[in-house]
C-alpha cells in the first residue's frame, strides 16, 4: 500500500515537474482522443437519426425500381422517381380491407432547393418518425385552403418564414429553377416542429394544389393562356392522374409480406413495395463502411499520439538517469522505477481522456445550435453509451501497454546501473 | 569505541562487523582486466577513507558495497549477512533499510523539495521510518536545521539551492533514520575548501552521534586525518 502511495506521489511530482514538455504531448493526445470519441459519438447519433427518419410505415409503394432508390426519393428526398403510379392504383389500395391508412406522395417541384411534397392531411395525422413520434406544428395549422403550404422546420428557419408569408414554388428540382409557378403563390399556413429528419427540409402542399399549379404545364413548360389564375383555379375540382408513391400502414403488420408480394405482382402496372426497415438497414450497411473507415482513422491518430508520447518519455529517460540512480541507491527496486513510467503514462492518458470528455462536451454544447441552424443536424448532449465508454477506456489501456516499452527499458537499465548513474 | 556496540538488526550473528569484504574482484563487461580491491573490515561507527587516482575503481567498490553490482569473486558481508549472495530484490531492501548514499553531485530528485528528498528513504523503508524520532518530518527538519539549510529553502524546488546546500541536503537524506552504513562518493569534490571542511565536519559528527559507519571516497588525501581507517586503491600490488 505504502509502495503504491510512494509511486503515485513520485509519479505525480515528476509529471508536474515536466509539465511544460508533457503538456504538449497531453494536448496532442487530448485532441486525438476527442477526435476518436467524437467520431464514435457522431456515428451513434447519425445512425440514430438515420433509423429515426421513418417509423410506423409498413410498406412504401412506388413505381417499379430498386428498394434503395424508392427509399431515397420518398423518405430522404434524394434523387428522382423512375415513374409515377396511377391514381386508380391508389384508389384500389384504398379499398383493400387489410390496409389501415395511406399517405399519397406527389413529388417533382421545389421551393428554393427544398422538395415540395404534395400529400393530404394523412401525412400530418399518420406520419411517424423516431420512437413513434407524430408531427407537431410549431406554428399555425396543417394546410386547409387550396393555396396553403406547410413548411418543415429547417425550411422556415433557413428562409426565415413565418405563418402568413407568401411564397412561390418552382417547377422541377434544384435551387435555381427558371420555371416558376409565380402566377399562383402560396401562403404559409403552418410550420412544423423540428424532427431531425428530412421532413425538416420539405415543403408540404395538398395534392389538389399540386394539380392546380400544373394545369397548362402538360408539355413540361407553362403554355401561356392555358395556366390558371387564382380565381379560376379555385373554381375547379382536381383529381390527380398520377402520384409518385404511397406510404402504407396495415391493420395487422403480420400481413406485411403478403401485401408486399401481392403489390409486387400487381397486374395493373409495375409496382415496387418495400419494407422501410429493411431498406434503411441496407442503406446503412453501405454508409457503415464509410463511418467504420472514419473510426479507423481516429484510432490511428490516437495510436500516433501514443507513439509520440512514448518517444517523449524515452527522450526524458536519458535525462532521468541521475534521478533514477538516486532512487535506486536509496533502495527503490527496479520494479518501482519501472512503475513510475507506467504510472506517468497512464496518468497522462487519463488526464487526456478527461480533457477530451470536457472538450467534446463543450464542443457539442457550443456547436449544436449552429449545426441545427446551418445543417439541420440535431446533435445534443447525452450520456455516453457502453461502446463509447469502452472506446474511451481503451486509451489508458493502450497507454499502459505502450508504457511497458520505457518501463522495461528502465527496468533493465536500472538493474545494470552502477553507483551514481554510471555504468 | 566500536566493537562492543555491534548492531545486527538484520543479521543473526552478534558482534558482527558492519562491513567486511574479502578478496573482492570485479570486471566490467567488455573489459579485459578485473579490478582487485583491498579487504575492508569496519566495525560499528568506524569511518573509512578510500582514496586513489581516477579509474582505479573507487565508485565500483561503492557499487559492490551498495549491492548495485555483484562481485566477480570474493564476498561482501554487511552487518553479519552475506550481502553479495542475496537476491537483487533483497539487496534493494537491505540498502533501503541500512544504507545512506551521497553522490559527487546531482544528488537530489529534482521534482521533490529539500524536505521531500530528505524523507525519501523513510518512504522506501519502514525500519528507517520507525527509527526517526519523534516523526519523519520533524527529524528531517532537525537534520536540515543542523546542516544549516534555511527554513525558507526547505519546501521549495531543490534546483534553486547552491551546490553546497544540495550536498548538505543529500547528507541529511543519507543520515535520516540512522542507517548503519553511509556511502559517500567524492561528495566534496565540487565544493570549495571552506564548504568542504564544514560539510565533512557535519557529516562525520552527525554520523558519529547515531553510530553510522561512513565510507568516504575522495582523491583529496588531506581529508584522511578525519577518519579512523584509510585504504588506497590502485596501488601497484
Amino acid at each position: 500500500m505504502n509502495r503504491i502511495r510512494l509511486a503515485l506521489s513520485l509519479a505525480s511530482a515528476s509529471l508536474w515537474y515536466r509539465r511544460r514538455v508533457l503538456a504538449l504531448v497531453c494536448l496532442t493526445l487530448t485532441l486525438s482522443v476527442t477526435l476518436l470519441l467524437g467520431i464514435q459519438y457522431l456515428r451513434t447519433e447519425v445512425r440514430q437519426s438515420f433509423t429515426n427518419t421513418i417509423s410506423g410505415t409498413d410498406l412504401i409503394v412506388g413505381a417499379r425500381s430498386g428498394q434503395l432508390n424508392l427509399l431515397l426519393y420518398t423518405v430522404f428526398h434524394i434523387g428522382d422517381a423512375t415513374n409515377n403510379i396511377r391514381w386508380s392504383t391508389y384508389e384500389k389500395l384504398q379499398q383493400d380491407q387489410r390496409i389501415d391508412w395511406l399517405i399519397p406522395l406527389s413529388l417533382g417541384d421545389s421551393y428554393r432547393g427544398h422538395r415540395v411534397i404534395g400529400t393530404n392531411t394523412g401525412f400530418d395525422e399518420r406520419f411517424r418518425y423516431g420512437d413513434d413520434q407524430a408531427l407537431h406544428l410549431a406554428e399555425g395549422q396543417w394546410f386547409d385552403d387550396l393555396f396553403d403550404v406547410v413548411l418543415g422546420a429547417g425550411v422556415a428557419r433557413q428562409m426565415t418564414h413565418r405563418v402568413g408569408d407568401r411564397i412561390t414554388l418552382s417547377h422541377g428540382g434544384g435551387s435555381t429553377s427558371f420555371s416558376r409557378h409565380d402566377d399562383l403563390p402560396f401562403e404559409v399556413s403552418g410550420i412544423l416542429d423540428t424532427t431531425g429528419t428530412p421532413v425538416d427540409q420539405a415543403v408540404f402542399i395538398s395534392l389538389e394544389a399540386m394539380e392546380a399549379i400544373h394545369v397548362g404545364w402538360e408539355s413540361g413548360v407553362a403554355i401561356p393562356g392555358r395556366t390558371l389564375s387564382e380565381q379560376k383555379a379555385r373554381k375547379r375540382t382536381y383529381t390527380p392522374e398520377n402520384i409518385t408513391a404511397v406510404l402504407v400502414g396495415l391493420d395487422r403488420p403480420i400481413l406485411t409480406f403478403q401485401v408486399q408480394r401481392e403489390l409486387n405482382q400487381y397486374s395493373g402496372e409495375p409496382l415496387s413495395a418495400i419494407l422501410p426497415g429493411v431498406a434503411l438497414s441496407e442503406l446503412w450497411r453501405m454508409m457503415g463502411q464509410f463511418e467504420k473507415a472514419l473510426l479507423g482513422i481516429g484510432a490511428f491518430v490516437v495510436i500516433t499520439s501514443l507513439v509520440g508520447l512514448i518517444a517523449v518519455l524515452l527522450t526524458l529517460q536519458a535525462q532521468r538517469r541521475r534521478e533514477i540512480a538516486i532512487l535506486r541507491a536509496t533502495g527503490a527496486s527496479p520494479a518501482l522505477v519501472a512503475s513510475l513510467y507506467t504510472l506517468e503514462c497512464v496518468t497522462l492518458a487519463l488526464v487526456s481522456c478527461v480533457l477530451a470528455l470536457l472538450l467534446g462536451a463543450g464542443a457539442i454544447a457550443g456547436l449544436s445550435p449552429w449545426l441545427l441552424e446551418q445543417y439541420g443536424l440535431q446533435i445534443g448532449l447525452r450520456p455516453l453509451n457502453t461502446a463509447e465508454w469502452a472506446l474511451l477506456g481503451s486509451v489508458p489501456v493502450a497507454a499502459l501497454l505502450v508504457s511497458l516499452i520505457p518501463a522495461l527499458n528502465s527496468w533493465l537499465n536500472s538493474r545494470q546501473q552502477g553507483f551514481g548513474g554510471s555504468d | 569505541m566500536t566493537n562492543q556496540t555491534a548492531f545486527t538488526s538484520a543479521g543473526s550473528a552478534t558482534r558482527a562487523n558492519t562491513i567486511e569484504t574479502r578478496r573482492l574482484t570485479f570486471c566490467w563487461p567488455g573489459q579485459p582486466d578485473s579490478i582487485t580491491f583491498p579487504d575492508i573490515t569496519l566495525t560499528r561507527g568506524e569511518h573509512l577513507f578510500l582514496h586513489g587516482p581516477s579509474g582505479t575503481g573507487k565508485s565500483t567498490l561503492l557499487s559492490l558495497l551498495a549491492g548495485l553490482q555483484a562481485p566477480e569473486t570474493g564476498s561482501v558481508r554487511l552487518l553479519g549477512q552475506d550481502f553479495s549472495n542475496l537476491r537483487p530484490g533483497r539487496r534493494d531492501r537491505f540498502r533501503a533499510n541500512h544504507m545512506g548514499v551521497i553522490f559527487q553531485q546531482f544528488n537530489l530528485v529534482p521534482y521533490l523539495s529539500a524536505q521531500g528528498n530528505v524523507t525519501l528513504p523513510c518512504a522506501l523503508s519502514a525500519s528507517r521510518r520507525d527509527r526517526t524520532r519523534p516523526d519523519v518530518n520533524t527529524a528531517a527538519s532537525m537534520l536540515l536545521e543542523q546542516l544549516a539549510i534555511p527554513e525558507a529553502e526547505r519546501h521549495r524546488s531543490v534546483t534553486t539551492l547552491s551546490i553546497g546546500q544540495q550536498q548538505r541536503v543529500a547528507a541529511a537524506r543519507a543520515l535520516i533514520g540512522a542507517p548503519e552504513i553511509i556511502l559517500a562518493d567524492e561528495p566534496t569534490s565540487a565544493l570549495d575548501t571552506d564548504n568542504r571542511d564544514r560539510f565533512l565536519d557535519l557529516l562525520l559528527t552527525l554520523a558519529g552521534e547515531q553510530q553510522s559507519s561512513v565510507v568516504f571516497v575522495s582523491h583529496d588525501r588531506a581529508l584522511a586525518r578525519h577518519f579512523h581507517q584509510q585504504a588506497a586503491l590502485g596501488d601497484p600490488a
